[in-house]
C-alpha cells in the first residue's frame, strides 16, 4: 500500500471535470483507491464519491493506493494532480 | 355586458411570438419511495429491474445529451455528461446490489438511501458549487426511481398546448420541445437563463421571470402568451384574443417584412451609417444575432462564465470562450464588458450588503481584487489577435478607478510581453457611463478612454433613484424623463468633443419610441436584444440626420415625460408607420 499527499494545484479545484477525468484514470488499474480529506475517506473509483469533496484550490488530499499496480497507479494519478488536471 | 376574469400578467419576453392556446401545467415528477421487503426467490428479478432502469436512464441521458450539445455547446451540456457517469459508478451501484441481495428491500428504497447519503455530504458543503451539484444528483436519482416504477417521462402530451411551470431546466426544455409545444411561460428566470436562451434557438415563444404564474393557472385554462412584450392573459376575454390575433399576425406579417432588411446596412435615409450590434452573454447566442442582421456585439457579459459556480474560471478557460466570441464575430468587433459581479449579480454567498445597487460590484470589485482583474485581462488580450476586442469597465463612478483600471491592463500586458505572447497592443479600452457621477464627468473621462458606452438601465436608476425590482416604485423608472435625455445629451457631446465614439448598450438602445431621438443626438452605436434589431434598424433606416436631429432638439425642450413620449411616438408612427407599437 502507498500513502501520497497531494495539493490540488488547478483554481477550479476538484470541480466535475478534474473529477471525470480523476475517476476514468483511477479504472485503468487494478488497485484500489482511496482519498481522505478532512477525516472522511471516498473510493476514488467512484464519481459520486468524489464530486461530495468540496476540493478547492490548495487544499490538500491524501491519496491511497493499494494493489498489484499501486505504484503505476500512483504515479499517474499524482501526475494528474501535479499537472493540474491539464488545465489551467 | 359579460364579465369577465381576465388576468393579465407582465414577465420577460424570452423569446418572440404570440401563442393562444390551453395551459399544460407541468409539475416535477417527485417520486413517492416505500421501503419493501423482497422475498427471497424476488431478489434476482428486482435486480433486473434496477438494471433495466439504469440502461434506460442513460437511454434518456443520452438523447439529452447529444440534442444539448447541438443546441446549447459541448461545454454546457457537460452537466449531462457527470449525470451519465454517475449511472455507470460501478462503486455505487456495486453498493446498492448488494444491499439488495443482503437486506432484500425493493430497489428505489435502497438507490434513494444510498444515493441521497451523498446527497446530504454535498448539501451541507458551505460551497455554492457543491450545493449545485446536490441537484444535478437529485436529478438523477429521481430520474432512476421513476424508471425504476416503470413511469414514463412526462415529455409527451397534448400537443397545442403552453408549458406553464415554476422553472424549466435545460433538460425539460428540449424534450418539450419535441411535442407541439406553443410556448412556455415559467415563473423564474431571466432573459439570459438558458432556458430562455433554448426557447429562442427552438423558437418556441417565452415569457420568464412571472413570479407566480403557476398560482394563477390551473390546467386546460385558456390562455395568451405574448413574448415580444412579455405579457400573458389568463382567460382572456373575447375581444382580447380577437386583438391578440390581430396583433399576431401584424407582427408576423412584420417580422417577414423584417426579413427582407435583414442583409441592408443601418444606415439613414441620408447615408450616415449608424453601428448596430447585440448584447449576447454566450457565444452560442451569435448564430441567433448574425441571422437577425447584426453588425456585431456592443455588449458581451462575461458574467455568463460565472453561472453555477463560486470560482473565477481559470485564464484558459476565459481565453477559449473570449477567443471563440472573437473568431464567431470577425470581421465585426465585439466589446467586451469585464465581470460585472456584486449588485443583483451576486458571486460569494458569503457576503450580503444592504444596499447592493450602491455596493460592492463591477470595477470596484476588480480594483479590489487585482489579480482577479488581471486574469482577464489577459484573457481578453490573448484572445484580441485578431484585433476586433474592444473592452469595457462596468461601474466606473471616478477618474481614478479609470486610470487605476488602465494601469492594471498595461500589468496584464507586460506580464504577457513577458512571456512572449501575442496579443493586440492597440486594444481600445472604454467606460460603461452608467453612474451619474460618471456623466457628469463623461468629457474628463473621454479624454483617457477610446470609446463610451451608456449603460441605461442602471443610469436611469441611479439617476432618478427608483429600483426597477421594487413594485410600489417601478413606475417611475422612465427612460423618457427630460433629466434622462439632458444627460444622454450630454455624455454623447463630450464624447464627441473629444473625438471619441459613444454606443448605448442599455434596454433604451431597443426601445423603437427612443431610436429617433438617440440618432438624432448622434449616438454612434445602438447595442441592442437581438429580438429586436430588425425592428430598430427599419427605423433608422427611415430617418434622414437632419430631421433626427429636429426631432431630438424639439423633444429636449419638453419638461415632462408625457410630452416627450407622446411627440416622440407621433414621429415615428409618421415615419414608420408600420412598426407595431404595443398599446
Amino acid at each position: 500500500m502507498i500513502e501520497k499527499e497531494v495539493v490540488i494545484k488547478n483554481r477550479a479545484g476538484l470541480h466535475t471535470r478534474p473529477a471525470a477525468s480523476l475517476v476514468k484514470l483511477a479504472a485503468k488499474f487494478k488497485s484500489e483507491f482511496f482519498i481522505m480529506k478532512d477525516g472522511f475517506e471516498i473510493n476514488g473509483k467512484s464519481i459520486i464519491g468524489v464530486m461530495t469533496l468540496a476540493a478547492e484550490q490548495g487544499s490538500t488530499l491524501m491519496l491511497k493506493f493499494d494493489g498489484e499496480d499501486e505504484q503505476d497507479a500512483c504515479a499517474a494519478i499524482v501526475g494528474l494532480f501535479e499537472r493540474g488536471f491539464d488545465e489551467a | 355586458m359579460a364579465t369577465t376574469n381576465e388576468i393579465t400578467l407582465h414577465g420577460i419576453a424570452a423569446a418572440p411570438g404570440i401563442v393562444i392556446g390551453r395551459a399544460f401545467v407541468y409539475k416535477k415528477h417527485i417520486p413517492r419511495i416505500e421501503e419493501k421487503a423482497i422475498p427471497l426467490e424476488d431478489v434476482k428479478k428486482e435486480i433486473e429491474r434496477l438494471r433495466n432502469a439504469v440502461i434506460r436512464s442513460e437511454k434518456e441521458l443520452q438523447k439529452i445529451l447529444s440534442f444539448a450539445e447541438q443546441k446549447i455547446g459541448n461545454s454546457k451540456a457537460k452537466i449531462f455528461e457527470a449525470q451519465i457517469m454517475i449511472l455507470n459508478d460501478a462503486v455505487l451501484f456495486d453498493s446498492i446490489y448488494k444491499r439488495i441481495e443482503k437486506e432484500r428491500k425493493n430497489a428505489e428504497s435502497v438507490v434513494h438511501g444510498e444515493i441521497t447519503k451523498y446527497q446530504q455530504l454535498m448539501l451541507n458543503s458551505s460551497d455554492e458549487y457543491m450545493r449545485e451539484r446536490a441537484h444535478d444528483v437529485e436529478d438523477i436519482k429521481n430520474r432512476i426511481i421513476r424508471n425504476i416504477q416503470e413511469q414514463k417521462l412526462i415529455s409527451r402530451f397534448e400537443g397545442g398546448s403552453i408549458v406553464v411551470s415554476q422553472s424549466l431546466t435545460p433538460a425539460d426544455t428540449i424534450l418539450f420541445s419535441r411535442n407541439d409545444i406553443l410556448g412556455y411561460a415559467t415563473d423564474m428566470g431571466g432573459v439570459t437563463s438558458h432556458a430562455a436562451l433554448l426557447s429562442r434557438s427552438l423558437k418556441i415563444p417565452a415569457v420568464v421571470g412571472l413570479k407566480d404564474i403557476t398560482s394563477h393557472v390551473v390546467p386546460d385554462d385558456f390562455m395568451i402568451l405574448d413574448g415580444y412584450a412579455g405579457v400573458i392573459v389568463i382567460n382572456p376575454a373575447e375581444e382580447t384574443i380577437a386583438n391578440y390575433k390581430r396583433r399576431s399576425k401584424e407582427m408576423s406579417k412584420f417580422e417577414h417584412r423584417l426579413n427582407e432588411l435583414r442583409d441592408l446596412p443601418a444606415v439613414t435615409s441620408d447615408g450616415k451609417e449608424i453601428e448596430l450590434s447585440s448584447n449576447i452573454e454566450f457565444a452560442e447566442e451569435m448564430r441567433f444575432t448574425k441571422s437577425q442582421g447584426s453588425h456585431g456585439v456592443g455588449l458581451y457579459r462575461a458574467e455568463g462564465l460565472l453561472i453555477g459556480r463560486d470560482t473565477f474560471p481559470s485564464e484558459e478557460e476565459q481565453y477559449r470562450e473570449y477567443k471563440s466570441i472573437a473568431e464567431k464575430v470577425f470581421p465585426n468587433k465585439v466589446i467586451m464588458r469585464t465581470f460585472d459581479i456584486g449588485g443583483d449579480k451576486v458571486i460569494s454567498q458569503s457576503y450580503e450588503e444592504e444596499n447592493p445597487f450602491l455596493g460592492w460590484r463591477g470595477i470596484r470589485v476588480a480594483l479590489d481584487r487585482p489579480e482577479t482583474f488581471i486574469t482577464q485581462m489577459r484573457a481578453i488580450l490573448r484572445a484580441s489577435t485578431k484585433k476586433n476586442i474592444w473592452v469595457m469597465f462596468p461601474m466606473i463612478s471616478s477618474l481614478r478607478e479609470v486610470r487605476k483600471a488602465k494601469e492594471l491592463v498595461a500589468q496584464a500586458k507586460a506580464s504577457l510581453r513577458a512571456e512572449k505572447l501575442s496579443f493586440d497592443d492597440g486594444l481600445k479600452i472604454g467606460v460603461m457611463i452608467e453612474v451619474p457621477s460618471a456623466a457628469v464627468l463623461a468629457g474628463e473621462i473621454a479624454k483617457e478612454v477610446d470609446f463610451l458606452s451608456i449603460g441605461t438601465n442602471d443610469l436611469i436608476q441611479y439617476l432618478l433613484a427608483v429600483d426597477r425590482g421594487n413594485d410600489i416604485v417601478s413606475q417611475l423608472y422612465q427612460e423618457f424623463e427630460p433629466s434622462v435625455l439632458r444627460t444622454i445629451r450630454h455624455i454623447i457631446k463630450e464624447a464627441h468633443k473629444n473625438k471619441i465614439p459613444v454606443g448605448m448598450c442599455g434596454e433604451m438602445a431597443g426601445e423603437p419610441v427612443a431610436t429617433v431621438l438617440l440618432v438624432g443626438l448622434g449616438l454612434d452605436e445602438f447595442s441592442v436584444i437581438p429580438t429586436v434589431l430588425p425592428e430598430i434598424k427599419k427605423i433608422i433606416r427611415s430617418v434622414t440626420v437632419k430631421e433626427a436631429q429636429k426631432i431630438a432638439a424639439k423633444a429636449l425642450t419638453f419638461s415632462t415625460v408625457e410630452e416627450v413620449k407622446e411627440f416622440l411616438t407621433a414621429n415615428l408612427k409618421r415615419l414608420s408607420p408600420d412598426i407595431p407599437l404595443p398599446e
